[in-house]
């Protein structure tokens, strides 16, 4: 177990490395330099090049490499060209909406998907799975910004049971911590501070959890449709133990590996894909954070953010590999 | 006449004659699944929406009422701000922003919309198919050298898979411009990494058959093997997935319109622009958007109900 996660962790060294050479060639391909972005198209010769020696744009760019290299090995990812400040701390100022927007619409996605999976595949043929496979076929197909509109539109604009932009009322003077806003509310005891921003997250978790939970649906009850045919299913109903008892550690056990296969996967997705629905219910997370930063030539950050991201990524699916020896005892992590 | 035992003698007759039909027929994977297709609703339901939708976008364009780009309502003076005409008898889904008939424009986006679907979706695959042919065959026949192929491609495609996807086409527009190429580049090279693994996988699990064994043990080249024997047996999956990536393409791309890196000439019509268009007319207009997006989600409906019904056909586990 412990070889097998430093090997995992040793093998992101090299995946690592390549990416950022990728990326940085990638980068310095876009047209046009952050000093084109600063200044506009106005900007004199003198000017543009004054900010690229300023930022260090001017050097060869394997100096340049070389220098990102030596301060990634110090975790240290420079500043950002657009808002002056350091990295890091735009990351750990942003991500943590990314991740409580996730955490949120991936509970939605498990809490409703499993159980309606499992349901499914139980009354097979019957309404409830017709209805669960239509849904979710449904729910696949929704372009997710647009359901994110339907959503406002019905639920902040017409009814106003949610806010419809933000992570939380600026007006109730939150004291932050960790810039988990939920997190922090409770840490501090500030109790409408943290319903505040968990009302803030309803409506974009439930845009986002569309596709994750159509997909765990989906996966779900295919899985358990295979398990229930298997003879240790007959044999355990055989012996005259409780359907309970069988549901339980029999059929839901072994159908679930898949089924965390799929959540690893789409929890890694969803920390990195949230621009739409970040933008429409205009939450700051990472999302568009990044996509701005791309029209900014905002090297710093891009490189910065997207190693972070990887990494994060990396772990996800460490997690996943290391959670299926728990599930099913079979398999041995080696 | 009748002896005894005549009845059983028939009977086996029988069998035979069957048996003798079935070889002639010779039924192939192919067909196998095509005959269970035909027998499942959904991948008729599915037939029937890309059948409509690929007439649409074919002859479409010849037959609707209007010019897509006749901003005819400004003409005529009926938009006015915050005014936009619904449907009317001459003009069934009423007139958009800029005052042209949007029955004419959706008709005529369909052929758009199929041809960044089909288009971004054989980018994906050839790239896909080339990446992961390559790694399959090198470490399901390739030995040790193989093995070292393998394992440097496959870390090049799980760099592409750490990349945000979304993130991978805003830098390519940002490359190329925003236009209908780069939406179609874009969508292409996120779907590459799904087609490589999965034919990695199909054809690293063929290379284990006994009929690889036979075809090496009587000296068959190692190239001749996976291109001729391994590749084809593995593509299965890969055109089930091309299936349902067709129906990714086309939201994918309606997203990449949404954050406005589609194609901005509006000369031709394509329903992810529409969308992204009428967004900001939500307040007067609502059924701007609602007949793109109806029409976006037939479409990916189609392609995922034919799409997952070939996979329930070609896998041989879902048989009944």
């Amino acid at each position: 177990m412990f070889r097998f996660i430093v090997r995992r962790l040793l093998q992101l060294i090299p995946t690592l490395f390549g990416l950022s050479i990728l990326l940085f060639i990638w980068l310095r391909r876009l047209p046009g330099g952050p000093e084109t972005a600063i200044l506009g198209e106005r900007g004199t010769p003198e000017m543009r090049a004054a900010i690229r020696r300023n930022l260090g744009l001017d050097e060869p760019i394997l100096i340049q490499y070389g220098r990102f290299v030596r301060r990634m090995i110090r975790l240290d990812l420079g500043t950002s060209i657009s808002t002056k400040r350091e990295v890091t701390t735009e990351f750990l100022q942003r991500f943590p909406g990314t991740v409580e927007l996730t955490i949120t619409a991936m509970v939605i996605a498990v809490g409703i998907g499993i159980p309606l999976g499992y349901l499914a595949a139980r009354r097979r043929g019957r309404f409830l799975d017709h209805a669960s496979v239509g849904g979710s076929l449904i729910g696949i197909c929704i372009p997710v910004f647009f359901l994110a509109y339907i959503l406002k539109a019905i639920f902040s604009e017409n009814l106003g049971w949610f806010p419809s932009s933000g992570r939380q009322d600026p007006t109730i003077g939150a004291t932050r911590i960790t810039n988990f806003f939920v997190l922090d509310g409770l840490m501090t005891r500030e109790w409408d501070a943290a319903a505040d921003a968990l009302m803030h997250l309803v409506l974009p978790a439930l845009a986002l959890a569309s596709i994750p939970l159509a997909i765990i649906v989906r996966i779900t009850r295919a899985s358990v449709l295979e398990v229930l045919n298997e003879d240790f299913v007959r044999t355990a109903e055989a012996k005259g133990l409780t359907e309970n008892v069988v549901r339980r550690r029999h059929v839901l056990r072994n159908a679930m590996l898949p089924v965390v296969t799929s959540i690893g996967l789409l929890t890694g997705g969803l920390l990195s894909g949230a621009v739409l629905t970040e933008t429409v219910f205009a939450f700051s997370g990472i999302g568009a954070f990044l996509a701005d930063s791309i029209n900014q030539r905002d090297y710093p950050v891009l490189m910065g953010f997207i190693m972070i991201i990887a990494v994060v990524y990396v772990l996800v699916n460490l997690i996943v590999d290391l959670s299926y020896s728990l599930i099913d005892p079979r398999v041995r992590v080696r | 006449m009748t002896t005894i035992g005549g009845k059983k003698r028939e009977k086996i007759d029988r069998l035979a004659e069957l048996a003798a039909r079935d070889e002639e027929r010779g039924v192939s994977l192919w067909q196998d699944a095509f005959r269970r297709l035909r027998r499942n609703p959904a991948a008729i339901i599915g037939a029937v929406i890309l059948t409509v939708f690929v007439l649409v976008a074919l002859i479409g364009p010849f037959l609707v009422p209007y010019g897509p780009t006749d901003t005819m309502g400004i003409r005529e003076g009926v938009i006015k701000p915050g005014l936009i005409p619904g449907s009317s008898s001459e003009h069934w889904f009423g007139y958009d922003h800029q005052g042209r008939d949007v029955f004419s424009r959706m008709i005529v986006g369909a052929r758009q919309t199929l041809l960044v679907g089909v288009v971004a979706t054989l980018i994906g695959l050839a790239v896909g198919v080339l990446i992961g042919g390559v790694a399959g065959a090198a470490a399901g026949l390739g030995g040790r050298w193989g093995r070292w192929v393998d394992s440097t491609l496959m870390r090049f495609i799980d760099m592409l898979l750490a990349l945000p996807s979304l993130l991978l086409a805003v830098s390519i527009a940002a490359l190329l411009g925003p236009s209908l190429t780069t939406v179609m580049i874009a969508v292409g090279m996120v779907s590459v990494p799904v087609f490589a693994r999965l034919l990695r996988g199909s054809m690293i699990a063929q290379s284990n058959s006994d009929y690889v064994l036979a075809a090496t043990s009587l000296g068959v080249r190692k190239s001749k093997i996976a291109l001729a024997h391994v590749l084809p047996n593995s593509l299965a999956p890969v055109i089930v997935q091309a299936t349902l990536t067709l129906a990714t393409a086309i939201i994918e791309a309606a997203a990449l319109s949404f954050l406005g890196l589609g194609n901005p000439d509006s000369a031709t019509p394509e329903w992810g622009v529409m969308l992204a268009d009428a967004q900001q007319y939500l307040g007067i207009r609502p059924e701007l958007a609602i007949y793109p997006a109806v029409a976006i989600i037939i479409t990916a409906l189609g392609f995922t109900l034919l799409g997952e019904s070939m996979r329930e056909a070609l896998d041989p586990k879902l048989r009944k």
